[in-house]
């Protein structure tokens, strides 16, 4: 099994760290894992993007332009990468912000709603808990109670106590994504 | 004992394994996409464990020029950079590496010339293993593949420094730099407290004075110097290629390539097989000394080679007079911070050689 996985969105989202918490959890599933961030100026208040393998193999090469899995967080990062991703696909996109919606017909798409949820929750913070609850339901490639692991490891103990909220948001994030569209091969 | 695991850059593994290693002192000035190492090792703080003194030169040249005070004194120092920086350090390099002494130094490659741009590149590879700086001499360099090799390759630089007296060159890139992956990491080594007969640590009265200088103004004992580095030289070509095969051995056309396009051409090496192209991939890990004969010897058995890098076309030339004429070799290689894809490399893999 292997999971290839482009996160992208706005700098500051939390896209890196959504990857983090994920690569993190593969780790604490036995897994092999790559975390491949863009880096440099777009990072800085632009558009931040981070390349996640999860495998159960060796990995080759971190750095792909395909993608089994995109999780797409605003507008620009929807242009540049719905062409990205393999025939037969996922899209999981957020739909705040955006006016144009995915277009292909051959991918599977989901749509999580978390910034608003995240508002809804009063934590705006675990927005992109939200969004990886609601990848992990549609791809269960990591069990939530790994995910809980990932945190504890990834996180520095003085955020400890917000765990049990970024629980509830993977819960959250379960139950509210929604398919748009099955894929027409 | 066993091994810590974690998740980490490329950048932190290195900081990491040199405290582990038992480096005496790290000396350096940040750059993109470097700057983790110095972070990392300023966080850790280890002169309050091991001892290790680490510090933020004013430049790259003072920090190369305290590297070589350092190794003159015996101790296991290292300093770490990318493409401009390590430029600014070249005339350090020489006289290190004049002086005949250990040390370490890091370079993650990001593309060029001048400031270039902050993304991956491999095209210092020239300045790396031909000498980089000026006169007749070699650094011994590593090319890390993973952000495992960049923890494991820390102590094994310092195994290569001393035995050779030579200072040891890790040449990385952005990619691998600013990557996590999984590492496991040795246990805590105590900093050396032997002494190596050679240093300059103040002359007890057993022994004659010890002097460590890249200057003779003797050009008859300059000369014999210089025999005794290339003997140094081809000792190291002799006994310390290190390279990894993948796929070779019904290989019909064989990848050459190291680091972060190593990676990719490993999935290039799937992909072309899963088209029925028999690929293979040898990839150095040492790149001086670089592979020779191992080429050479694949070379009577494949039709052709491709050498992948990210430059214009360096490393190239190392394979081509290691084929010495046997089978075609071409390059190929993104430019500018851009990393070749696995796809590409089968494309024009097709093209030089099936012509599709």
């Amino acid at each position: 099994m292997t999971e290839e996985i482009i996160i992208a969105g706005f700098g500051g989202q939390g896209v890196l760290s959504m990857g983090k918490i994920m690569a993190y959890s593969g780790v604490m599933q036995d897994m092999e894992v790559s975390w491949m961030p863009s880096y440099g100026p777009e990072m800085r208040g632009g558009t931040a993007n981070v390349i996640v393998i999860i495998s159960t193999e060796r990995i080759s090469s971190p750095i792909i332009r395909h993608f089994d899995t995109a999780i797409i967080l605003n507008q620009q990062s929807l242009d540049k990468f719905e062409n990205s991703i393999k025939t037969g696909g996922i899209l999981i996109y957020d739909g705040n912000g955006i006016t144009r919606h995915p277009e292909r017909k051959d991918i599977t798409i989901y749509r999580v709603d978390a910034t608003e949820e995240a508002s809804r929750m009063n934590s705006p913070k675990i927005f992109n808990t939200i969004v990886l609850g609601g990848f992990l339901k549609i791809k269960p490639i990591i069990r939530i109670e790994n995910v809980i692991k990932g945190l504890k490891k990834s996180l520095p103990e003085r955020y400890h106590n917000l765990i049990p909220m970024n629980e509830k948001a993977l819960i959250r994030g379960e139950e509210i994504i929604k398919e748009i569209q099955k894929a027409k091969l | 004992m066993e091994r810590e695991l974690r998740l980490m850059k490329g950048n932190e593994a290195v900081a990491e394994a040199a405290i582990r290693a038992g480096v005496d002192g790290y000396f350096g000035y940040p750059i993109t996409p470097q700057t983790e190492i110095i972070e990392y090792l300023m966080e850790a703080n280890p002169a309050e464990t091991t001892g290790m003194v680490v510090l933020q030169a004013e430049s790259e040249v003072a920090a190369i020029n305290m590297v070589y005070g350092g190794a003159a004194c015996g101790k296991r120092v290292m300093t770490s950079s990318s493409s401009p920086g390590i430029s600014l350090k070249q005339e350090g390099i020489t006289y290190i590496a004049g002086a005949e002494l250990p040390c370490l130094i890091v370079n993650v490659v990001r593309g060029g010339p001048g400031l270039g741009t902050i993304q991956p590149a491999q095209s210092d590879y020239f300045q790396a293993t031909k000498g980089g700086g000026h006169g007749d001499y070699h650094l011994i360099v590593l090319a890390p593949a993973s952000v495992q090799e960049m923890a494991d390759f820390v102590d094994l630089s310092f195994e290569l420094a001393f035995r050779y007296r030579n200072p040891v060159m890790m040449l990385s890139d952005g990619a691998i730099g600013q990557m996590m992956e999984k590492v496991y990491l040795s246990p805590q080594k105590e900093r050396s407290k032997t002494v190596p007969e050679w240093a300059t640590t103040g002359k007890p009265s057993t022994r004659e004075r010890n002097i460590i200088t890249s200057l003779d103004l003797d050009p008859n004992r300059q000369e014999v110097f210089n025999q005794k580095l290339i003997d140094k030289y081809n000792e190291i070509r002799e006994k310390e290629v290190r390279f990894e095969e993948f796929q070779v051995d019904d290989a019909e056309y064989i990848l050459v390539a190291y680091g972060t396009s190593a990676r990719v051409c490993q999935k290039s090496v799937q992909l072309a097989r899963s088209q029925g192209i028999k690929a293979g991939l040898l990839r150095p890990i040492t790149l001086f000394p670089f592979p020779t004969q191992r080429i050479n010897e694949l070379a009577g058995h494949v039709k052709g080679m491709l050498s992948v890098e990210m430059s214009a076309g360096q490393m190239v030339e190392d394979v081509l007079l290691s084929v010495n004429g046997k089978v075609p070799v071409y390059h190929f290689g993104r430019m500018g911070g851009i990393v070749t894809t696995p796809e590409e490399v089968v494309e024009v893999l097709k093209s030089k050689f099936i012509g599709g």
